[in-house]
């Protein structure tokens, strides 16, 4: 047999070539997605350290200075009472971030295993849990986050749970349509002929090959979420004064836009920021992940 | 001889068809697999050949029961494979394997290739440690003539043969008895096809392995198997051992096969005569009556449009012709 054994292969680099590195290459030279990350890097940093780094209390409250422009003392200006805006946008980051990440978090644990179980299962089951996705994803979505909250009362983990609801089915869907695929291919069949179960199938086979397109909805999804908490915070719905959101901030702002604009402006340019943060990272990363997604949504996008 | 180590009797797999609307109904059949009989004796290799889509696949696949198939039974040393429970049924598994077609398809990108060898080990607990698995993994590999330094890389890194032995090292980490091969070098560059066989045979000879391997074309399992089943349209046609089958082949349909192989003599080549078949293969869904092949056998006559002719037990050769009755 030693006749036939490959002694030595050029073809094969030194090094095993992971996916998972060539996916960080490949995603580090996007430019757009690298500024993404620098500026979600530096969010979770503030988000983390928001009162330290603050130049003031997020409440201290200097009438006297009331609606004065950005200064070396005030970068962003003061609001109504004389707080200091800049503080209060740092501070905000981490509501932000928070009800983004535990919302997401929550639409990915509930809706990645009703994906799983519909698409790998089918028939009846499918059917069930679908329709039920279905009735969430018909309602547009803060339309949907707002009934929620009017049955459980305003407040920022009600938010949460609203949110989370709201994008669950994205992630069943995205699963499942991932499952459908993957569970024909030939490498499942192979692994059921060695007598595996269906939860090593799921776990061990199916699921690392529809991570990809799971991640890259995450990330966008979080952009959404943090877009979606600052509306209903802007509603009232979210945070409650006098705690400081970006969204709350720049309905307060409102009032005032013509005296001060700067009080709507940077709570405003923070949101901005990170959400084009969040959608520079996912689409890097749909890019590097997953070439044959790009694909598939673009010519979808064209044909629409 | 002893009693044969896989007995296939009567094998139906039809895929319904429905119809499209709110309320699905039943309409017709593709009878992939429509009453296929045959049996593999211990240590021996089947070859089953067949053009794409007369059902030689699927018969496969029914028979390690990765499709349930809707009649016929199959035995394996004795047991019957159709209604083993989900335990039984996960230990016979252990016990036999299949390598498939597209090295490509059939191994998992996100598994490194040990991991890929070690599932087998993993999900039957043959193994007791770590090392020991780390031992078995590279032994395999070296089995099939890969480094043990491998197992780290991942699918994308090998050629299409490296990946077909990691296949075939899969199929054997649980020691199987038996293999269904399923055109385990169709995929592969010719270059590479020799190797491969080379070590399945080897790889038979050293364990004592019993294999069906199927095919598309008779001279691939021509030098390998000992007996040869055509098939045609769900049906087998003709079984024998490999030499008078290819020596004195009765039916019209494996006359027409072994034409299509090429003669590596330009004079015999040139002056031979050859069976050119007329037509495509008809479609599963609505087979001709009688004889399957009536419609494209240039030896056809009255009663083969009529009435389907059985495989009958010839001593060593069957046949499923009217020429024979």
């Amino acid at each position: 047999m030693s006749d036939q054994a490959p002694a030595t292969d050029d073809r094969l680099a030194a090094k095993p070539v992971s996916r998972t590195r060539e996916t960080i290459q490949t995603l580090m030279a996007n430019r757009l997605a690298v500024a993404g990350l620098v500026v979600l890097t530096i969010l979770v940093f503030v988000g983390i350290f928001g009162e330290a780094i603050a130049p003031y209390g997020i409440n201290d409250i200097d009438i006297p200075k009331r609606l004065t422009g950005p200064s070396s003392d005030h970068w962003f200006g003061t609001d109504e009472l004389g707080r200091d805006v800049f503080s209060r946008v740092i501070v905000a980051a981490r509501v932000s971030l928070q009800v983004g990440f535990i919302a997401v978090g929550f639409a990915l644990v509930v809706g990645v295993p009703i994906g799983l179980i519909s698409g790998y299962y089918r028939g009846g089951v499918d059917s069930f849990l679908m329709r039920m996705m279905d009735v969430l994803f018909s309602f547009p979505a803060i339309l949907l986050a707002i009934a929620i909250l009017a049955v459980l009362g305003p407040g920022v983990g009600n938010a949460m749970i609203a949110i989370g609801l709201v994008y669950t089915p994205i992630f069943a869907r995205i699963t499942r349509g991932s499952v459908l695929v993957v569970s024909e291919e030939v490498y499942i069949r192979a692994a059921r002929s060695l007598g595996a179960g269906d939860r090593r199938i799921i776990f061990r086979h199916i699921l690392p090959n529809v991570m990809a397109p799971i991640i890259v909805q995450t990330t966008l999804s979080l952009a959404f979420a943090i877009l979606s908490e600052a509306a209903l915070s802007f509603l009232g719905l979210g945070v409650q004064p006098p705690n400081p959101a970006w969204g709350r901030m720049l309905a307060e702002g409102r009032n005032f836009f013509e005296q001060a604009p700067w009080m709507g402006i940077f709570p405003g340019l923070a949101i901005l920021f990170t959400v084009m943060s969040f959608n520079f990272v996912g689409d890097g990363l749909r890019d590097a992940l997953d070439p044959k997604q790009k694909s598939v949504i673009e010519s979808r996008g064209q044909s629409a | 001889m002893s009693d044969p180590l896989v007995a296939v009797k009567d094998l139906e797999v039809y895929f319904p068809v429905r119809s499209s609307g709110v309320v699905s109904r039943h309409v017709n059949d593709v009878k992939a697999v429509d009453g296929v009989t045959f049996e593999i004796n211990r240590g021996e290799t089947l070859g089953l050949v067949g053009e794409s889509g007369c059902g030689k696949t699927t018969t496969g696949l029914a028979l390690l029961r990765l499709l349930q198939p809707t009649g016929g039974t199959v035995r394996f040393d004795g047991l019957d494979v159709i209604d083993l429970d989900r335990a039984d049924l996960r230990a016979l598994r252990k016990r036999m394997a299949m390598i498939f077609q597209d090295p490509y398809a059939s191994l998992d990108p996100r598994m490194s290739i040990g991991k890929i060898v070690a599932e087998p080990l993993e999900i039957h607990s043959l193994v007791r440690s770590r090392a020991d698995k780390h031992r078995r993994v590279g032994d395999l590999l070296e089995m099939v003539g890969l480094s043990p330094d491998y197992r780290n890389r991942y699918p994308h890194e090998f050629s299409g043969g490296q990946r077909q032995r990691v296949g075939i090292a899969r199929a054997l980490a649980t020691e199987p008895d038996f293999i269904v091969c399923d055109e385990p070098i169709a995929a592969l560059d010719v270059s590479i096809q020799a190797a491969v066989m080379n070590l399945l045979e080897d790889l038979q000879r050293d364990l004592g392995l019993t294999y069906l391997f199927i095919a598309h074309d008779l001279s691939a399992v021509q030098h390998f198997s000992d007996r040869i089943a055509v098939m045609y349209l769900g049906r087998i046609v003709e079984v024998a051992d490999r030499v008078p089958l290819y020596e004195e082949p009765k039916h019209p349909y494996t006359d027409a096969l072994l034409s299509a192989v090429p003669v590596p003599d330009p004079v015999v080549e040139r002056s031979r005569t050859r069976t050119i078949l007329e037509g495509d293969v008809p479609s599963p869904l609505d087979p001709p009556s009688g004889c399957n092949f009536h419609p494209r056998c240039p030896r056809a006559f009255e009663p083969c449009s009529v009435a389907d002719p059985a495989l009958a037990a010839a001593p060593e050769h069957d046949v499923a012709c009217h020429l024979y009755d």
